[in-house]
């Protein structure tokens, strides 16, 4: 790669995506894939909100209704929400922390390619005999009922994405600890980095139960296992148990990266030091820890007992104290602060009482002897979806309006930000507030239809009329992408003009190599510190010398495709299997050669030395400004 | 430090894998890298504490009808043995003895390779012995998942270790390999530490009843 501008046609630019291994650049690759997910979710929400809008309605079957919800769910957690803050994290942490790059930029790759056919092969279910339909926790006696192979889908997609995810969560681990630039000590960290490094952690010991649970139901699914087949003396409970291990760290995985968007937003629009930082920062590291604690909430009414209830309740009402101290010190920040209500501040404040809303529900759920009611109602649907939309979601549209100018380097149009902004809170509390009450009405979740005449008539039309408002909202968001980027306008380095973290002291978007001269670190929002004392720039803590590039790999491609294909032939060697080797011939070898092409081509990474190349010191000090293509 | 330098044993650095800053990622990566791998294992682990004995009929052995101490505890000796011998390529690895290092690691992966003789033989035998299979109950689909990803974790181990000889017989030692054959053998202690408790836990308190 030169330093050099030069113009590139579409073919080179999709090979330079396919094969980058530049965190800014992946970012992008998150982003996209991630909005492509959120908007198939979104449809699939759509649909689901059409066929509940009246009773005994029949605009899907009750067959595809089951197929609908599942995707929806397994879609928004796993392929939407999780890469869409992979993505900022790609693009911001590096930044944040003053490196020029991810500890493993080759796994970084791997990761992104990993999670996206997982996504394909996961959706390609839709072409090939039939969604998974047992919900998106795919509870063992359903899923081993289900016909088809929809649930292998399930099982296979979501393993290979699983991996990727795993990767992603230990290279931002590595890169938080060892890449920090000269003086930015942990306790100097911005809150998104905080917030990141921790939600990494709960990955890396969150998926691998999943991974488990994932392959124990593959075994008994495609290779005659009996882990939850009672009549082998198998036990189904097994997969709730570890479903949820998993399950229940990953909403924090989810809402801990988006408190740290929101951290990041306060502070700069009120033009104040984030209050309480060191609170925030034991809060986030306790609300990880206490996340492992807290799983059997979800059983409650499974019958573990009464004890086991009742410690799994305190120990989830005891999460709701280190979230309020978050809240109080959002609200202390904006105390006194000179507030600009800008696009991501809106969403900021809109934030508040939105997730409360939702937390409050859930320390009501956490009272076991009350979840009995409340269990499996529409009810514990309004709950997820207010943490869910009203914190994650929110944080998302909030994050994309705030870090789009420091990734593509023009700014959203803010007066559709902004219209974006007052439909989507619109839509989300017209949709989600009624549901608490269809809930206690005993509306039970995931049912295809209701009858008229319970009470249930006005309240689901609402629900619905609030999910278009939600839907126009992503539409003007979509047109607001577009006019961008036609117009193209570009701006300087701190677009915002209140920017306090380092990302906003370098060009947007970056030059390729992010850091001419790593810059010294000085104290809490270094940026700001610079610009109180009259400095445009950061003080540099090395002179101007070369610096050392990975190069751009296929192999990550490569290796994910080859599982791809592999997971096609061990779906598929079960009718191979079932029909005596009369048809699906291909599948074993299929299966085979997938195998051979991922292993391969991780034999080929391993033999085939990669020590990267370095921009000279010369050619550093021609590209004054930098430039990235 | 530049990864392609050459060196002699006066220059050789004290920590090899962690000089490069390559090296210092890839030594903290794999340490959480294990973290997680633990966390699997816990779970494989719990699994099979749930289904352990968990049989349909009574015509089924069960854990203490099968398991014999001295076949196990011959994989047990062998795989602890491998342990050390992978200490002490590591040692030599340090002092940038690079024919040393390559000697043990070869009797590393023999020992490794006759843990695996064991193993399948073991496998063989409860199958066509006691008919106790993958899929005859849940009890067995536990075992040889657990004790299976171990194994599995074991090839692994021996085909990383047989890459890395095989690539760099010729060449020597460098800051460029010398963090690759640490992290295989960081590996190779996991893969160690696993099997002991699988001795614990599967065996020794299958054994009791
Ligand atoms: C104050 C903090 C919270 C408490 C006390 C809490 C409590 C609970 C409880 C007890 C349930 C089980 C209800 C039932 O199935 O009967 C539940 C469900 C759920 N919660 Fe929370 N929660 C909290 C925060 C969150 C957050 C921050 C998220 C996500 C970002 C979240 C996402 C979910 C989801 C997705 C479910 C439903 C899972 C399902 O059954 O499909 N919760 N919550
Ligand atoms: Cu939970």
């Amino acid at each position: 790669m030169s330093t050099v501008a030069q113009k590139k046609g579409f073919l080179s630019v999709l090979w330079d995506y396919l094969t980058t291994v530049d965190h800014k650049k992946i970012a992008i690759l998150y982003l996209i894939s991630g909005g492509f997910f959120f908007l198939v979710g979104g449809i699939e929400a759509m649909i689901i909100r059409v066929q509940l809008a009246v009773p005994d309605n029949s605009f899907v079957s009750a067959g595809l209704y089951n197929e609908l919800l599942t995707m929806h769910g397994t879609t928004m957690i796993f392929l939407a929400a999780m890469p869409l803050l992979f993505g900022f994290m790609n693009a911001v942490v590096p930044l944040q922390i003053g490196a020029r790059d991810v500890a493993f930029p080759f796994l970084n790759s791997l990761g992104f390619w990993l999670f996206f056919f997982g996504g394909i092969f996961l959706n390609l279910s839709w072409f090939l005999g039939g969604a998974p339909d047992a919900g998106w926790t795919s509870y063992a006696s359903l899923s081993l009922a289900s016909e088809g192979h929809g649930i292998d889908f399930y099982v296979l997609g979501l393993q290979i994405s699983g991996a990727g995810t795993l990767i992603a969560g230990i290279n931002f681990l590595v890169t938080i600890i060892n890449m920090r630039a000269p003086g930015m000590t942990y306790m100097r960290m911005p809150l998104f980095t905080w917030s990141s490094f921790v939600a990494s952690a709960l990955i890396l010991f969150a998926f691998p139960p999943l991974t488990v649970g994932l392959f124990l139901m593959l075994f008994d699914r495609m290779f005659g296992a009996g882990f939850f087949d009672v009549s082998m003396g198998g036990n189904t409970i097994i997969w709730e148990h570890l479903f949820w291990i998993f399950g229940h760290p990953e909403v924090y995985i989810l809402i801990l990266p988006a408190f740290g968007i929101f951290s990041e937003i306060f502070a700069t629009f009120s033009r104040k030091r984030l209050f309480g930082y060191a609170a925030m920062v034991f809060a986030t590291v306790l609300i990880g820890f206490l996340g492992f604690m807290v799983w059997a909430h979800h059983m409650f009414t499974v019958g573990l007992g009464p004890t086991a209830n009742a410690i799994f309740a305190v120990a989830t009402m005891a999460i709701a104290v280190p979230t309020g101290v978050k809240i109080f010190n959002w609200m202390l920040t904006m105390w006194g602060g000179s507030i600009k209500f800008t696009t991501p501040m809106l969403y900021a404040v809109a934030f508040i009482p939105s997730f409360v809303a939702g937390g409050v529900t859930g320390v009501m759920l956490a009272a076991a002897a009350a979840d009995y009611q409340y269990h499996d109602t529409y009810f514990v649907v309004a709950h997820f979806h207010y943490v869910i939309i009203g914190g994650v979601v929110l944080g998302l549209l909030a994050g994309t309006h705030f870090y789009w100018p420091k990734m593509f380097g023009t700014m959203l149009n803010e007066t559709l930000g902004k219209i974006t902004f007052w439909l989507f809170l619109i839509g989300f509390h017209g949709t989600f507030f009624i549901q608490h009450f269809l809930g206690l009405m005993g509306m039970p979740r995931r049912i295809w239809k209701f009858l008229p005449g319970q009470g249930l008539e006005l309240p689901n039309l609402i629900s619905t009329i609030g999910a278009f408002f939600m839907a126009v909202a992503v539409i003007v968001l979509l047109i607001n992408i577009v006019i961008t980027s036609v117009k193209n306008e570009r701006v300087g380095n701190d677009p915002w003009g209140d920017g306090r973290t380092l990302e906003w002291a370098i060009s947007s978007p970056p030059p390729f190599y992010n850091f001419k001269q790593l810059p010294l670190v000085r104290g809490l929002d270094p940026y700001w510190i610079e610009k109180m004392e009259g400095n445009t720039k950061m003080t540099p803590a090395e002179p101007i010398g070369d610096i050392h590039m990975p190069n751009n790999s296929f192999i990550p491609f490569v290796m994910s495709l080859g599982l791809f294909i592999a997971a096609f032939g061990a779906m598929y060697q079960v009718d191979w299997r079932a029909s005596d080797g009369e048809s699906f011939v291909w599948a074993l070898p299929v299966l085979v050669i997938g195998m051979l092409i991922t292993l391969g081509s991780m034999a080929v990474r391993s033999l085939k030395d990669d020590h990267g190349y370095h921009i000279h010191k010369e050619d550093l000090m021609e590209d004054e400004e930098g430039g990235r293509d | 430090m530049d990864t392609q330098h050459k060196f002699t044993s006066r220059t050789w650095p004290e920590s090899p894998e962690k000089t490069t800053l390559e090296g210092k990622n890839k030594f903290l990566g794999f340490w959480l890298f294990l973290g997680g791998e633990t966390v699997l294992f816990a779970s494989l682990f719990a699994t099979y504490l749930a289904l352990k004995d968990k049989v349909p009929s009574d015509s089924h052995k069960l854990a203490a009808d099968m398991f014999e101490l001295p076949l196990v505890f011959i994989m047990t000796m062998l795989l602890l043995t491998s342990s050390l011998t992978s200490v002490y390529a590591m040692y030599h690895m340090k002092n940038y003895n690079f024919q040393k290092m390559k000697t043990w690691l070869i009797i590393t992966v023999g020992l490794g390779l006759a843990f695996l003789g064991f193993e399948i033989y073991e496998f063989n035998h409860y199958v066509h012995e006691y008919e106790h299979t993958f899929t005859s109950s849940a009890f067995g689909s536990a075992f040889y998942t657990l004790v299976g990803f171990h194994g599995g974790h074991v090839v692994i181990g021996l085909g990383w270790f047989l890459l890395l000889l095989i690539r760099n017989s010729k060449r020597g030692l460098d800051l460029y390999n010398a963090p690759k054959f640490f992290v295989a053998s960081l590996y190779w202690h996991f893969i160690d530490v696993v099997w002991v408790f699988i001795f614990t836990v599967v065996y020794l308190m299958g054994m009791v009843g």
